[in-house]
């Protein structure tokens, strides 16, 4: 007996379904042995971190409230993956966005809601398009290599942030915590339920979700992504500008992280904090992939890895594990996405050798 | 196991043959029962057209594929080749259609990375000095690869097969990259190891060569063996007959007609690609009327693909060096040069006329969303897509699986049916094509050939770029050559025998040397 793996003659559909599914299935399986090893009991270890999350009202809420950013980002990035675009620096245009966003919020103050809001919003827009524009321009005018400008840009933006808060808009109240003051109810997302945290937000992530999978097969736009990806030379073939498809995706998905930034701030945590992310930009990379680059794939995908940031939370209080757990499984799961998507284009045979030992074996 | 001759049988058993070898791949049977026998002294010929198996045939040969059922014997004795090394070490060499050289390294390094064991690298330099003497294939070890033509490279794979002094070579369509006069001098070589003893494997779907040069030849059609015969026995149709099954058709050339107005103009074009060691454009000029066909031979890596993108407006040139019915197009892209009744068909079928993940409504977009206006106001015009590409479908008989498949899903003649058809269908003044026929059936051959034909006769000025000189003669009313970025003037066809071409593909007008042997 002997392992063969062969190429498919056409990609599998099956398996670019299927293989998100057992990926997660063998992440929750390393669950089992990871807890194991810890001394825990693994089902109710498995149980309180994968399944715990869905089982009441409030952890669901959180769920969603933590899945909108990822969604939102995802969606952007998606693009930009589909058009062979490597924007992995979406946490530092979350960040602009977050301080941009923020930063009007602080500057205006008091007034209507109906004034103040959309400038916030836009302001966060405009935040995260912008730093998304440096590796967008240093790609298209000098060729430079946008894997590591964008992610370099990211660094910049967290140092940023942090000089803020702790400087210039630190809270003069605030007991010399580095935080910024409250947002005033004006600049503050409206929450949608009376016992929780689900804000607007949530309706951004379900509406670029909308957006994106009308747009993307019916638009010469979406065409040209998706051209600029799987073929660079037949969408010069089709007069694309190739510098025009890098520019649309990353404004667009620095815009989409910029939106997520702004209403992270203003929904959920209503000022502005050191830390404003747990790794949104970075997980975001992973929903995209596991989301099958598709925009409704990514409204799921965005829900699994959002449960698993509530399953560390969960899994440090009641298991006592770091919540960096959470990371642990993020990348496990990526890991094992990456290894089940090759059965897209291959399958894995068992074969009986060659039954022929008659014949004399060369080389 | 069972001795396949018996002893006392005066001729001694071949050297290499195959029993029933049959290779599958999932549910594609790529050879069925193929029977060949090849003999030491003799050029064998492995015939058929694209697809026909006989790739899959010299992969198991040489140990890249492991045959499903069948047998191989070499000398007589069962053996299973289960790696090229393994391959290699019983005699069997191969030189491939597509080469594997590294561009920095010298001839001489490129040799030593083929040889099992450390030989000093200035014995090889010796080494490939003497063979290539004395088989007719002048090379310089010392010399880098990157400064090497096709034809010369080629001879760096057959001196790398020579050095470890195979009985069997196996040369792959080794013609297709040559001009007549470098053709002239492989022969030369192969007839050469031939008096030597050795055998040679000639895969080539040109039917003249294989005639002229062949003792034997095997004829594969879809996957079988369907006749080992004689090639100086028979003729060129009788041969084609075997390769397809059918009769030819012959291309109509077209009626008597007048030609009209100049409609393509190029005027001292020149271009030097950003990158190094890459052939730019020098000086290139040519017209072309209504109602006729230019055709543009050369050995591939001449500039054909440089022109090719100067004339799609893949990189822009002075406003007037190329003209479209007499408009200045040199500074506009592609897609308003189609919108002024140009059109365009790239080399490459799969990932630059068509994307093999869309399809074939999707593939139409590329060419056709904006001289179709297929895009108003941004949103895909699905319906009228499907449309268009029923009709390619339809005149051009695409053969596919559904009403509306997957590019990647076609057979290379079917896709080039319809890319070719996606782009007559909007009966276009000025028709620029890259390789029309490369690596496509004979059938979907002469079609396409005849489609451009009559495109022309009906008015339109038509640029045929090929690397075939047979397709070139069939199709043009004149001809040009181009040679390291310089476009020969044009002659007209019933004035250019091919030994003139020959040397006009060498260069030997502009006054380099041709590089035959």
């Amino acid at each position: 007996m002997r392992l063969e793996v062969t190429r498919r003659a056409a990609p599998s559909k099956a398996m670019a379904f299927l293989s998100p599914v057992i990926a997660i299935a063998l992440t929750v399986f390393a669950g089992l042995l990871i807890f194991a090893a810890a001394g825990l009991d693994p089902l109710r270890a498995v149980h309180l971190y994968f399944v715990s999350p869905f089982t009441s009202l409030y952890s669901l809420q959180e769920v969603l409230v933590k899945a909108s950013p990822l969604v939102l980002i995802g969606v952007g990035l998606s693009l930009c993956f589909r058009a062979n675009v490597w924007n992995i620096g979406a946490e530092g245009q979350y960040t602009l966005g977050a301080v941009c966003g923020g930063g009007v919020a602080l500057a205006i103050g008091e007034g209507s809601p109906f004034l103040v809001l959309p400038c916030v919003i836009a302001a966060g827009i405009l935040g995260g398009l912008a730093w998304a524009a440096i590796p967008a321009l240093l790609k298209t005018v000098f060729r430079a290599n946008e894997i590591l400008t964008s992610l370099m840009l990211t660094y910049v933006a967290l140092y940023l942030l942090d000089y803020l808060v702790r400087g210039p808009w630190r809270d003069p109240m605030g007991f010399n915590f580095p935080q910024s003051a409250l947002f005033e109810p004006a600049a503050t997302l409206p929450v949608l339920t009376s016992d929780g945290r689900l804000h607007l937000g949530v309706a951004f992530a379900v509406l670029a979700v909308a957006i994106a999978a009308v747009a993307l097969p019916a638009t010469l736009r979406g065409f040209s992504i998706r051209v600029a990806g799987s073929a660079p030379k037949a969408a010069r073939f089709a007069g694309f500008s190739q510098s025009g498809t890098v520019l649309f995706v990353f404004l667009t998905s620095g815009a989409l992280a910029g939106l997520a930034g702004v209403a992270e701030v203003t929904g959920t945590l209503q000022q502005l904090l050191p830390e404003i992310s747990p790794g949104y930009g970075f997980t975001a990379i992973i929903v995209a992939f596991l989301g099958r680059l598709n925009p409704v794939g990514i409204l799921f995908a965005g829900v699994v890895l959002s449960a698993s940031y509530i399953g560390g939370e969960v899994a440090q209080l009641r298991l006592g594990l770091p919540v960096e757990v959470a990371m642990v499984f993020q990348g496990i799961l990526l890991f094992f996405l990456l290894a089940c998507d090759s059965l897209i284009h291959h399958r894995i045979a068992f074969r009986r050798a060659a039954p022929r030992t008659e014949a004399r074996h060369v080389g | 196991m069972q001795p396949s001759v018996d002893p006392s049988s005066p001729s001694p058993p071949p050297l290499i043959e195959t029993v029933a070898l049959t290779k599958h791949f999932g549910s594609v049977t790529a050879n069925d029962g193929i029977d060949i026998a090849v003999r030491a002294g003799e050029i064998h010929a492995l015939l058929g057209e694209n697809g026909a198996g006989k790739s899959t045939l010299v992969k198991m040969l040489f140990g890249v594929l492991q045959p499903t059922s069948g047998e191989i014997r070499w000398e007589g004795e069962p053996v299973i080749l289960d790696s090229p090394a393994g391959a290699q070490a019983l005699g069997i060499g191969m030189v491939f259609q597509h080469f594997s050289l590294f561009e920095a390294l010298t001839v001489a390094e490129n040799v030593a990375f083929a040889l099992p064991d450390t030989m000093p690298l200035r014995q090889i330099a010796a080494e490939v000095r003497e063979i290539s003497e004395s088989y007719g294939l002048p090379l310089d070890p010392h010399a880098p690869m990157h400064r090497l033509s096709v034809g010369e490279r080629q001879r760096v794979e057959i001196v790398r097969c020579l050095m470890r002094q195979p009985k069997l070579i196996i040369l792959d369509e080794p013609t297709s990259v040559l001009t007549p006069q470098e053709t002239e001098g492989l022969f030369e070589t192969l007839e050469r190891l031939k008096r030597e003893g050795r055998a040679v494997l000639y895969i080539s779907h040109r039917l003249s060569e294989v005639k002229r040069l062949c003792d034997t030849a095997t004829v594969l059609r879809q996957g079988r063996k369907v006749a080992t015969c004689d090639p100086r026995q028979e003729t060129p149709g009788s041969l084609a007959r075997m390769m397809i099954g059918s009769e030819v058709r012959e291309v109509k050339p077209a009626p008597a007609h007048e030609l009209g107005p100049v409609r393509l103009s190029v005027d001292r074009l020149s271009w030097r690609k950003p990158e190094v060691q890459s052939v730019a454009l020098r000086d290139v000029s040519l017209e072309v009327r209504g109602g006729e066909i230019l055709g543009v031979a050369g050995v591939a890596g001449n500039g054909q693909e440089e022109l090719f993108q100067a004339l799609a407006g893949f990189f822009t040139s002075a406003p007037d060096a190329i003209r479209i019915d007499g408009r200045d197009v040199g500074k506009l892209d592609v897609n308003t040069r189609r919108r002024l009744g140009a059109a365009f068909v790239p080399e490459q079928r799969m990932g630059e006329a068509a994307v093999g993940e869309l399809h074939l409504s999707e593939n139409t977009f590329l060419s056709l969303h904006a001289s179709e206006d297929l895009a108003p106001r941004g949103w895909l015009a699905m319906s009228r897509a499907r449309a268009i590409t029923r009709r390619v479908i339809e005149r051009f008989d695409v053969r596919a699986g559904s009403a509306d498949p997957l590019a990647s899903t076609l057979s290379g003649g079917n896709l080039q049916k319809y890319v070719v058809g996606r782009e007559l269908s909007r009966s276009p003044g000025v028709l620029v094509v890259n390789q029309p026929t490369w690596g496509v059936d004979a059938g979907a051959a002469t079609m396409i050939r005849q489609a451009l034909i009559d495109l022309a006769a009906a008015g339109s000025a038509v640029v045929v770029i090929s690397q075939d000189l047979d397709e070139i003669y069939e199709v043009s009313d004149r001809i040009a050559a181009i040679s390291h970025g310089r476009l020969s003037a044009a002659r007209p066809v019933r004035e250019l025998t091919v030994e003139t071409l020959g040397l006009m593909m060498a260069g030997a007008e502009s006054g380099e040397a041709a590089h035959a042997p």
